[in-house]
């Protein structure tokens, strides 16, 4: 490839792309800026920007984790601070379980081949298709009834596992087909065994890989609502759980559960923009292969 | 690469001596023909267990009258009736009508505008990367949060929306309260949050085309459009096709934004099939209603699914037989 050469467009062109960002980026800001409102400055007439900032808001829903009495606080609502843990807790777990699970299936699959890749794509394809909503009565008999893990946090650890193997395997035997056989040949004919082979020298090999399917696991296992709000109770609850039930019809208070929702909103956003390439890849090798 | 004798077992000093050995070494060994399942036996229990046996399991609910606080052993069995009654009930076929209206608009919307902004800022700028990075910010937040996010801009009073049209002294617009506006409502802040999607994918394969066939073009004195049309766009369809079956599948799964921004409501205009069988399985206590409607679903999405793969399928056999006739033509 030559050096980029940048050519200069008609101010049009960036004009458009300006309005773009934008109208993407816009809502963003908004609910950062209405978080940092008090619910005066949000119901008064003369909205816009000029207004005192002040971080009341997180105070109030983070109290129970602050390191001090927060002086706006009157009364100390704990259920968000604990469903912050509990959502890092499910999110972290899943993740790690779902990666390791899924990287040694995708190895298996792409190096002993006993299923066809032709199989693997299938699958995934139909798993991706299941709609959390399905899942929903099963998951709640079976989980309840059967295994006896509905309320806890390892019940929805153990769906959302489920959930994302398929994608994971898939998105990372795309990665291990490109590792060089003779490689791996060269490990064994030095005396690795088969697990020293995978954990030595495919596993640094297909590191972007693996970033690209920690990242989209994990933004499944912090986002998800629907089965997270069946099986979870009062202890086990995550934070998209609490966001909703806070959601009344009338006198919603606008300016904590924009905080609350900024702060669901973090982590995503700061992976966006550490490995966005990252997360392009993913998304193109999902459509491109199929 | 050298081998260090020193530290090699018998076997492959064996295997420096022939390779002929070396096979015949590795092919018997027990734990080598058992490791591919080792690998593979975790990850398949946890899909048996927690995905493939409970699909099983709301089939066979989905013949049952149960009710949450039945062990699934009580409900009594009753043969297709859920069914049959699903398809005569209003209600149900009123939010069937609504999510493939809902999709339908959705995806032909967000392709159009999607594929048109690739088209139109497919240049050589600076900062491209960065401009990816923020139009994938919508899809990576919380659907919850982006329902929380529209809700405020859609609120009567405090929402910017509002708020913009009385200071031009328009009169305000019931977004979210009146039928047909909480439809649209909802169907733009899904192109928000999802055109990005298919603008990132159709960009990826607008930059992969082979230049030199939009370089002939242009010698040959094709403008602009001309190029769109006849080259650039028929060359992209394999990967748009996906992308649309894609968009669409994603579109039936649709759930938290319209729960947060409407919950179904005002009456059933914005009840999507997704969000009846959450209703049917929480608020109405019909659980083998509900696995019946969820296999409706399934069944749609199943279609669309293999649609896709057969598409694919064809596809790569088409450009097969392409890349075999141009060697024969090199021949």
């Amino acid at each position: 490839m030559s050096a980029p050469s940048y050519d200069r467009q008609h101010p049009a062109y960036y004009a458009l792309i300006v309005a773009l960002v934008v109208m993407s980026v816009g809502p963003i800001v908004m609910m950062l800026i209405t978080s940092f409102k008090l619910n005066v400055d949000i119901m008064s007439d003369t909205s816009g920007l000029i207004f005192m900032p002040t971080i009341q808001n997180y105070e109030a829903a983070l109290c129970n984790m602050l390191w001090y009495e927060p002086a706006s606080v009157d009364y100390c609502d704990p259920t968000f601070g604990r469903a912050l843990v509990n959502s890092l807790i499910i999110a972290l777990i899943s993740t790690s379980l779902t990666l390791v699970l899924g990287c040694m299936a995708a190895y298996a699959i792409v190096r002993f081949r006993f299923v066809g890749r032709g199989t693997v794509s299938l699958t995934t394809l139909l798993m991706r298709m299941v709609p959390p909503a399905v899942l929903l009565v099963p998951v709640f008999g079976i989980w309840s009834f059967q295994f006896g893990i509905d309320g806890t946090r390892s019940g929805i650890i153990l769906i959302y596992v489920a959930m994302n193997l398929p994608f994971v395997i898939w998105i990372l035997q795309s990665f291990i087909v490109q590792v060089p056989i003779q490689l791996e040949e060269a490990a064994r004919m030095d005396g690795a065994g088969p697990f020293q082979v995978f954990f030595l020298i495919v596993l640094p090999i297909i590191k972007p890989g693996l970033a690209a399917a920690a990242i989209f696991t994990f933004r499944i296992a912090w986002n998800e609502f629907l089965l997270a709000n069946t099986l979870a109770d009062r202890n086990s609850r995550t934070v998209p759980v609490t966001i909703v039930n806070s959601l009344t019809e009338y006198d919603i208070d606008w300016g904590v559960i924009m905080a609350t929702g900024m702060l669901l909103a973090i982590p995503p956003i700061i992976f966006t923009f550490v490995a966005s390439r990252q997360i392009i890849t993913g998304m193109t090798a999902g459509a491109v292969k199929g | 690469m050298p081998v260090r004798l020193d530290r090699c077992p018998a076997s492959s000093l064996q295997a420096v001596a022939s390779p002929e050995q070396t096979r015949a070494l590795m092919k018997p060994a027990l734990a080598n023909r058992l490791t591919p399942y080792m690998f593979l036996a975790p990850a398949g229990a946890v899909l048996v267990v927690a995905l493939l046996y409970p699909i099983g399991y709301m089939v066979y609910a989905s013949f049952l009258d149960w009710n949450p606080s039945q062990r699934i052993g009580e409900a009594e069995f009753i043969g297709l009736r859920n069914y049959v009654n699903l398809l005569g009930d209003d209600s149900f076929r009123e939010s069937l009508w609504v999510t493939l209206k809902f999709s339908a608009i959705v995806v032909s919307l967000e392709m159009v505008i999607g594929v048109g902004l690739a088209l139109l800022l497919d240049r050589n700028i600076r900062g491209m990367s960065v401009l990816r990075t923020l139009f994938i910010l919508p899809m990576m937040i919380a659907p919850i949060v982006v329902g929380l996010m529209w809700r405020y801009m859609y609120h009567p009073t405090v929402g910017i929306f509002n708020r913009t049209l009385k200071n031009l002294g328009l009169e305000p617009i019931p977004w979210l309260s009146d039928g047909s506006w909480a439809f649209a409502s909802v169907i733009i802040a899904d192109i928000w949050q999802w055109t990005p999607f298919i603008f990132i994918l159709s960009l990826a394969a607008l930059q992969s085309l082979p230049q030199s066939a939009i370089e002939a073009a242009r010698i040959d004195g094709a403008n602009g459009w001309q190029q769109i049309v006849y080259i650039k766009l028929p060359l992209m369809m394999p990967v748009l096709v996906v992308t649309c079956l894609l968009r669409l599948i994603d579109a039936f799964k649709v759930l938290e934004v319209i729960l947060v921004l409407t919950n179904g409501g005002p009456g059933l205009s914005t009840e999507i099939l997704s969000l009846r069988i959450s209703r049917t399985a929480s608020e109405f206590r019909e659980l083998g209603e509900a696995a019946a409607m969820s296999n409706y679903l399934l069944l749609l999405l199943l279609l669309l699914t293999l649609a896709m793969f057969f598409y694919n399928k064809l596809a790569e056999a088409r450009a097969m037989r392409l890349r075999a006739a141009a060697e024969v033509d090199e021949i």
